[in-house]
């Protein structure tokens, strides 16, 4: 018995990667080409009040689109293909470090632009100021770390 | 709106959609970068391993795309060194505390009809666009 699962769990661990590297290839080129990893893009649909880009409204529409039509139907499944479970968010209510913490966000994405997955996209251009921000933002989340300790 | 490109930004997001429903689909995670990355630093073993195979698929995207490609990645810094440090530290500080970023609460969140990504991705892009109105056009900041 423990040996067939031992097998199972071992043959899923190549699809299992797979499917991470492919995810993380897809939505890095979702980035790309959507112009998001361009922090003057981003600036372009957050200034309202300049020469508004409203670009972005798209790349959300375009995948809130994709993720609300299918969501249901995968969540209806009892279990994802490669995982004994679904990982998913438990909290239900709102709270205070989720409505600062995404203000606090906010600020910061006005200011410079980026947002983690297309700074860590762009990272491998090397641009100075996207390893100048990455490295800030590393470095915020291990305050982060240690101050929820 | 002389920039506005609504074609490859809707089919940029499909892609970024689609990749959402396949680690839901097959590794039952939820795509978001900032809970992602922010794992990828606290955790070990197993759960590091394949956070870290993701952001490097956000990478080899980049890598990808420059031999596929003709045409450059634009990259326009917004902001001064100074400034990207307080930025950067604010998104990295502000998406742990708020159990996620434009693609958690924004993508993922909503598809599972998520009180609380509706919140944080209206707060997000509340202060998104405060911000910019404060620094470009009351501050006047900006390169």
């Amino acid at each position: 018995m423990s040996s067939v699962k031992e097998q199972n769990s071992h043959e899923s661990t190549f699809a299992h990667s797979a499917v991470t590297l492919f995810s993380g290839v897809l939505f890095g080129l979702g980035l790309i080409i959507s112009g998001m990893v361009n922090p003057g893009k981003v600036i372009g649909f957050l200034d309202l009040a300049g020469d508004w880009d409203p670009s972005l409204i798209f790349v959300m529409g375009g995948g809130v689109t994709v993720t609300t039509s299918t969501f249901w139907l995968v969540l209806r499944r009892e279990r994802p293909l490669f995982e004994q479970k679904f990982f998913l968010p438990t909290k239900a209510d709102l709270d205070g470090r989720l409505l600062i913490g995404a203000a606090l966000f906010g600020i910061g994405w006005g200011i410079g632009g980026l947002c983690p997955g297309p700074a860590i996209t762009a990272l491998a251009t090397l641009d100075p100021s996207v390893v100048l921000f990455v490295g800030a933002m590393l470095l915020g989340m291990v305050l982060q770390n240690l101050v929820a300790e | 709106m002389e920039n506005f490109t609504p074609v490859s930004a809707l089919i940029g997001g499909a892609f970024i959609g689609l990749s959402a429903v396949i680690m839901l689909a097959g590794n039952g995670r939820i795509a978001g970068i900032s809970g992602i990355l922010g794992g990828a630093i606290s955790s070990r073993g197993d759960e590091r391993r394949w956070r870290i195979l993701f952001l490097a698929g956000l990478l080899l995207a980049t890598l990808l795309y420059q031999i596929v490609s003709s045409s450059p990645i634009t990259i326009e810094a917004q902001a001064s060194p100074e400034l990207l440090v307080i930025a950067g530290l604010l998104v990295g500080f502000g998406t742990r505390l708020g159990s996620g970023c434009t693609s958690g609460h924004g993508i993922c969140g909503i598809a599972r009809f998520s009180k609380r990504s509706f919140a944080a991705t209206v707060m997000f892009m509340l202060f998104g666009f405060i911000t910019v109105y404060v620094t470009r056009h009351l501050l006047e900041l900006g390169v």
